[in-house]
């Protein structure tokens, strides 16, 4: 301790973020400032960024409280776009209500959902070209259900059967799809950000005219990798998107543990002089409209953009935490940006395409298309239940060739296998 | 055929992929303009234009991140960390990324990259300019791993790691970019063109990986060594005048395992050096395969003569170093038995 009598300075204090409410708190938002939606100037996208630096700290909104879409971010999306939009973020909804249940009735480890948050990824998805590549977190699976990835896969790879492409190998939830520019989930937090950089930096390099888009949550913006990707995208002007989803929660950590008491997630790209913007992001109209901005710059040359999508994890982080013990039930009911197909819904009724009825109906449908697809892959078995792969696909793809070593672990394993599970087919050939 | 150093050899090696294959592309800190500290990339960028050889911010986790990125695009990324020291914020790139994309993915995303790095001491480096890492690739799933100790080896080496679909760290012993080290410090240094390992063919060739290279057949003792190494356990082998047979291993994984197995089930006796610490090095894991294959052709215990395990120190540099003294003093208990 330094000498005291040399200061007349009150003592040092260390400062460590509490979140504003606690399990059973009366919950008060009236300190998050909502903007009106609308208000937000758009800029042209080849406006310089540190003269539009605002947007980083603002919010930009399209759907206004009487669910009508206004403002110069309106993307003006055709009704067929928008009730595809809905029927999409209707059927992820479904799907992660479904496969979640499966989890807790025992037929996989572990699974995630995306809820409250299916407009950051299905909207974005859907303004992006079906050509550009996305690397996702573990909680875009709105980017497959936008691509047309069929469930029946999906659920496939969740119950790590022997139809799953990813052969049993990777945790529930971590897709991977080449087909549809979807790159391998890794699990890993943010190490996708200098990837997507590299990626779009190698289209550039090539003259190609595709870009790529990331997505990370605010919590792993603290991880090097993330500023690492930053300083890659603004020196090599990279063609690429990164999005934030600020959901407020990293599993228990709210979002104060990444630096959110302090300025916004948007104003990371400021520092690094990229284009940003901070989203509602629970407006699927203006997530689509900024990411439609973003790819246009990018596409056009004029390098990459931030996109902090504002939001709120409706849900537990996994079926691994129970939200209950560490922050307040109230949240999200109090969630001043409300859910992003509710207001989605209200818009289409509101514009005369779409009825409480027709909605009802809809969603039956994403029901029964889920149970069907859980039904379906079923038949491929389920997880603990039964050896789904062949034992050598445990040593393939470590490397192109399988050099000795694993070749004789390979064999070893194949005699374990003769032992601990004789009846199966493998062990009698 | 020219005479080159190793270093004008990595230099060609690159010089001929970028020419064959133009999803060859090189990134590293210095490496653009400049050629790199060591000059292995010099002239490249002005060959090849600025989008195929460039600088990189001071940034590994950055470099290796865009490098697993560019690979998955289908580019065939030569990164070159400036020295194996300064890896370290790479590590998760590497070994939770490039090293298990192609497994994750079941093989829809690989990873065909080659991370060029100097490493190792000797040069008064210090701490921070001198460290031997290999050991913690090796130890990594998903990972090759590749050490030329000539000039020759070493472009051959690197023309196969960079047309290999998998992660290649490719280690350059920088103490021996100009010439063979025998281990005498206060000796001068002969340059690579007193050698025939320096003719090196100016087109493209390759030296598989996973093949290990006798550089001096012998009846005594096992010597297993890569790197910088081999020419300083050769040198102390003559000098004791001991028939040992000296293999350089010029890849750790894959690991020319019947090489080594044939060797010693032939001469009974195994050493093996190496200038990493030793806790944990890669000696530990030849010493164990010897072991568990060799052990009813034993007539001595393995022996490992490694760096000590302590952080390399800058003028203590040829007291850290394992050199002849050491090599020499593990030589004589192997082979004559005597205590040390």
């Amino acid at each position: 301790m330094a000498d005291d009598k040399k200061s007349n300075l009150p003592p040092l204090s260390l400062h460590v973020p509490e979140p504003k409410f606690r399990p059973g708190d009366e919950v008060d938002y009236s300190n998050i400032e909502i903007q009106k939606a609308g208000a937000q100037p758009r800029p042209d996208v080849s406006t310089k960024p540190d003269e539009m630096s605002d947007l980083a700290y603002d919010l930009i909104r399209v759907l206004d409280d009487d669910h009508k879409a206004v403002g110069p971010w309106d993307p003006k999306l055709d009704d067929d776009t928008l009730l595809r939009m809905l029927r999409t973020m209707a059927q992820v909804r479904a799907f992660d209500d479904r496969l979640h249940r499966q989890q807790r009735q025992g037929k996989t480890s572990f699974y995630m959902k995306c809820t409250g948050e299916e407009a950051t990824s299905v909207a974005a998805a859907m303004a992006l070209d079906a050509e550009d590549m996305c690397f996702p977190s573990y909680r875009q699976q709105g980017i497959l259900f936008a691509r047309g990835y069929p469930m029946v896969d999906m659920v496939n790879q969740i119950f790590s059967n022997k139809e799953d492409k990813l052969k049993g190998r990777q945790l529930p939830i971590m897709y991977s799809s080449t087909r549809l520019n979807f790159f391998t989930v890794s699990g890993n937090l943010t190490t996708q950000y200098p990837q997507a950089v590299g990626w779009a930096m190698a289209s550039a390099s090539k003259g190609d005219n595709r870009i790529a888009a990331v997505w990370c949550g605010e919590g792993s913006t603290a991880e090097g990798d993330f500023h690492a990707a930053m300083t890659f995208a603004t020196v090599y002007n990279a063609p690429v998107i990164m999005n934030i989803i600020n959901n407020q929660w990293a599993i228990s950590s709210f979002s104060g543990f990444a630096g959110a008491e302090r300025t916004t997630f948007a104003a990371r790209g400021v520092g690094y002089g990229i284009a940003s913007l901070r989203v509602d992001g629970n407006d699927p109209l203006a997530v689509y409209a900024a990411t439609q901005w973003a790819a246009e710059r990018a596409r056009t040359n004029q390098g990459p953009t931030v996109i902090e999508h504002f939001t709120y994890r409706a849900d537990a982080h996994s079926t691994s935490d129970d939200p209950s013990s560490y922050r307040s039930a109230q949240e999200r009911e109090e969630w001043p940006l409300g859910d992003p197909i509710m207001r989605l819904k209200r818009h289409l009724i509101e514009r005369g395409v779409w009825s409480v009825e027709q909605q009802e109906e809809m969603d039956k449908e994403c029901v029964e298309a889920v149970k069907e697809a859980v039904k379906e892959a079923a038949k491929n078995g389920i997880l603990g239940h039964g050896l789904h792969q062949p034992f050598e696909t445990m040593f393939e793809d470590v490397f192109e060739d399988m050099p000795w070593h694993l070749r004789e672990q390979a064999d070893q394993a194949d005699k374990e296998r003769a032992i601990k599970w004789p009846d199966t087919e493998a062990s009698k050939s | 055929m020219s005479t080159m150093n190793m270093i004008e050899a990595i230099n060609s090696g690159l010089d001929n992929m970028m020419e064959r294959d133009e999803n060859v592309v090189i990134m590293g800190e210095d490496a653009g303009y400049f050629g790199g500290v060591f000059r292995a990339t010099a002239g490249l960028q002005e060959k090849y234009g600025k989008t195929r050889c460039f600088d990189t911010p001071i940034s590994e986790c950055g470099i290796i991140g865009a490098a697993v990125g560019m690979g998955a695009y289908g580019l065939r990324p030569v990164p070159e960390i400036q020295f194996a020291d300064y890896i370290y914020p790479g590590m998760d790139q590497l070994i939770s990324e490039a090293a298990r994309l192609r497994y994750r993915s079941a093989g829809e995303f690989i990873a065909p990259m080659t991370v060029r790095s100097p490493f190792g001491g000797g040069i008064f480096g210090g701490q921070t300019h001198s460290q031997s890492p290999e050991a913690m690739f090796t130890h990594v799933s998903g990972l090759k791993t590749v050490i030329p100790s000539t000039p020759y080896d070493a472009k051959g080496l690197l023309i196969a790691s960079i047309e290999d679909n998998d992660p290649v760290l490719f280690f350059e012993p920088k103490r021996i970019y100009n010439g063979p080290f025998t281990g005498y410090y206060d000796k001068p240094v002969e340059p690579w063109s007193k050698f025939d390992e320096a003719q090196v063919p100016d087109d493209y060739y390759r030296v598989e990986l996973g093949k290990a290279n006798i550089v001096r057949p012998g009846t005594e003792v096992t010597v297993l060594a890569y790197g910088t190494m081999v020419h300083v356990a050769k040198a102390v082998v003559e000098e004791h005048n001991i028939d040992a047979e000296v293999i350089d291993l010029r890849t750790l994984v894959p690991l020319d395992i019947e090489t080594i197995e044939e060797s010693v089930k032939k001469t009974g006796r195994c050493m093996i050096v190496h200038e990493a610490t030793r806790t944990s090095g890669f000696g530990a894991e030849l010493s164990a395969l010897v072991q568990e294959r060799c052990f009813y052709h034993l007539e001595a215990p393995i022996e490992r003569v490694t760096g000590f395990d302590t952080p390399y120190p800058h003028s203590l540099e040829w007291a850290y170093f394992p050199g002849p003294v050491r090599i020499g003093e593990a030589l004589e208990k192997i082979v004559k038995g005597l205590k040390s």
